[in-house]
């Protein structure tokens, strides 16, 4: 799995979808609800809505956050949420921490 | 990554906030993501890779914007102030595609071959009544996002192609996910074709903020709108700043509603932005400076560098006349002649790496191991705050020394005869280049060589005093406000040419000129008698 910023993954057991802001210093095990993600990105179709009745690990059902950065500063990989769900993000098996927002003042 | 998800994340998000127009009656965020996937659908339907539009500021600027994005085509703003030539020569690099015109666009005739023309009405229309679902593809990060057709003002006209991972990295880089508060509202009035018009509108959806769109600035209209629409954001040029500034002068506004003010796209004079703060010290300023090749911003003087800066004196206050420090993600490096990095404190080209930065135009991209030459020379202080002293090409090198006209064109715009001026080099058998300073005098005010000359030599050093101060009633400038400052220089050139060497070797000095003009003959005739009148000086 090459999670290289920019791209894109969704979770195999929620609605959850992801964007990689920061790779990993190294080879991580990304999970999301439990469940390995699969790539979302422009070759891929999206999936059916039910997802053939998969849920997310129910020790790992923390949700997610539209719009929030999650990190792990172990690997220092960094996502964006950009589709809630009902799993929690882990990498390596810890579970990843909303980062604080920023206060970047708006330039246009 | 694609900004077509930056849409679809507003209106999950948020779908019932006002996303654009007036607070009551505007598209929510759920209805401009509705429109944008019918205009995806239209946009697929049309000929060609290219969403042109020949227009100023209207709904079908984020129409086409994420639109073309879902439907993997270009969105390519075309200035619709171009001349008929300029525009026909844009039109032909352009491709095949279809362009989407304001209601009285004049056209080329005939039109390249392979494009489709749709007015500007029929387009909204049509895209109204569609009824596109959502997409079961998610659109691809590589697609070109925007043709953006640069001015050229140092150089030939490019056309700047950024990527949609540029783009929307951009924003995600910058912007916090709904982090406007309920009634901020964005003004957007510069054109579409220039990518501070594209930039404000992904940032403000991504924000969750309202925009309102003035179709093309006026200086009373934008006025107007702020208080009409209770305003808090905008973005302006330096040159639509002074004229807002006149307006608040003459007419008492202060603009109670705005709070936040960014400014960027060329040199800010520090007359402008000193007034600005004096007449509005309850908005926040933004110094931002980018390029089209850069996704928009790349570094920022914010609110609290204005207000410390210009409180404070002596080194502090001179920060104020920097560009601020480079964004989270943006690096900034400046490199010397040989092409090595240089430490604080030394000039040189600027050059920046990040994901935002494309550095790509059409005809192939120009970055180097991620490097973008940016061809403006400047330099980083001890604190990291940059400073710019002008396009490389611009710089004056006076007896080995380089000289940034917009440094010495601050300290005369100080002066309270000088409404506007350039500054520029000329050849010079002494000292390589010498500093000609060509002046618009403010109204009424006295034209008095010397008199700017002394003001210059007790602020500068004498080496940036100007050797000849020439006064016109006017200057050049790209309708977004940047100075041609070429023109001027050749301009001048030949002027001064024809003063010293006699009139009737006049065709010579045109013929030397890179870009001669027909009136310059008669001007130069009538400068020569006004130069003996007000006795404009050489040193």
């Amino acid at each position: 799995m090459d999670l290289k910023p920019g791209s894109r993954w969704r979770s195999a057991v929620c609605d959850t979808e992801v964007i990689v802001v920061r790779a990993p210093a190294g080879p991580v095990i990304f999970r999301i609800g439990g469940a390995a993600v699969c790539p979302a990105d422009a070759d891929q179709d999206r999936p059916t809505a039910d997802r053939g009745g998969a849920r997310p690990d129910a020790a790992l059902a923390g949700g997610t956050l539209l719009g929030k950065r999650y990190t792990d500063e172990a690997s220092g990989l960094q996502v964006l949420c950009v589709k809630a769900g009902a799993g929690t993000i882990t990498v390596d098996g810890r579970p990843a921490a909303v980062m604080t927002p920023r206060q970047l003042p708006a330039s246009d | 990554m694609n900004i077509a998800l930056l849409l679809e994340m507003a209106a999950d998000g948020a779908g019932e906030r006002v996303a654009l127009g007036p607070r009551s009656g505007g598209a929510s965020y759920r209805e401009l993501l509705r429109l944008a996937r019918n205009s995806g659908e239209w946009l697929a339907s049309q000929p060609g890779q290219r969403a042109g539009l020949l227009d100023g500021n209207s709904a079908a600027v984020p129409l086409l914007l994420f639109g073309s994005a879902l439907a993997g085509k270009a969105f390519a703003p075309v200035s619709y102030r171009l001349a008929a030539a300029s525009l026909h020569a844009v039109l032909e690099r352009f491709g095949p595609g279809v362009l989407v015109t304001a209601p009285d666009a004049a056209l080329p005739v005939p039109l390249p071959g392979g494009l489709v023309v749709k007015a500007r009405e029929q387009f909204l229309r049509e895209v109204r009544r569609g009824a596109a679902g959502p997409s079961t593809r998610i659109p691809a990060a590589e697609d070109i996002a925007a043709l953006l057709f640069t001015s050229g003002t140092t150089g030939a006209p490019k056309t700047a192609v950024l990527r949609q991972r540029q783009l929307a990295a951009y924003i995600i880089g910058t912007v916090e996910f709904l982090s406007a508060e309920p009634g901020e509202a964005a003004l957007i009035s510069v054109p579409p074709y220039h990518i501070a018009g594209i930039s404000a509108i992904l940032s403000s959806v991504y924000a969750g903020r309202r925009i309102v769109q003035l179709d093309a600035f006026e200086p009373r209209a934008w006025v107007r709108l702020v208080n009409e629409e209770s305003v808090t954001h905008a973005m302006v040029v330096p040159t639509m700043l002074t004229r807002i500034l006149d307006v608040l002068l003459a007419d008492g506004e202060r603009l109670p509603s705005l709070r936040h003010l960014s400014y960027g796209g060329g040199r800010m004079p520090s007359k402008t932005i000193e007034t600005a703060l004096r007449l509005l010290p309850h908005v926040d300023f933004v110094n931002a400076y980018g390029l089209t090749e850069t996704s928009s911003t790349i570094a920022v003087l914010d609110p609290e560098d204005h207000r410390r800066f210009a409180a404070g004196g002596g080194a502090g206050r001179r920060r104020l006349n920097s560009v601020g420090r480079p964004l989270p993600g943006v690096r900034i490096e400046i490199r010397g002649p040989g092409g090595k990095a240089v430490g604080p404190g030394v000039s040189g080209e600027v050059f920046v790496r990040g994901e935002q930065v494309s550095g790509e135009y059409l005809d192939g991209a120009r970055l180097d191991d991620g490097w973008f030459a940016t061809r403006d020379a400047g330099y980083l202080d001890a604190d990291g705050y940059l400073f710019l002293d002008g396009r490389l090409d611009d710089i004056i090198v006076r007896g080995g020394e380089n000289l940034s006209p917009g440094e010495i064109e601050d300290v005369l715009l100080e002066h309270p005869a000088v409404r506007e001026v350039a500054v520029v080099g000329l050849p010079d058998p002494e000292w390589g280049e010498r500093v000609v300073a060509v002046v618009v005098p403010a109204a009424g005010a006295a034209q008095d060589a010397a008199v700017l000359q002394r003001w210059v030599r007790e602020r500068l050093r004498g080496s940036r005093t100007p050797s000849r101060v020439e006064f016109v009633p006017s200057l050049p400038y790209t309708e977004t406000g940047k100075l041609l400052r070429r023109q001027v220089r050749d301009q001048i050139h030949v002027r001064l040419a024809a003063i010293i060497i006699g009139l009737d070797q006049l065709s010579d000095a045109r013929t030397r000129s890179r870009r001669p003009s027909a009136t310059v003959g008669n001007r130069a005739r009538d400068r020569g008698r006004n130069c003996l009148v007000t006795g404009c000086c050489v040193t």
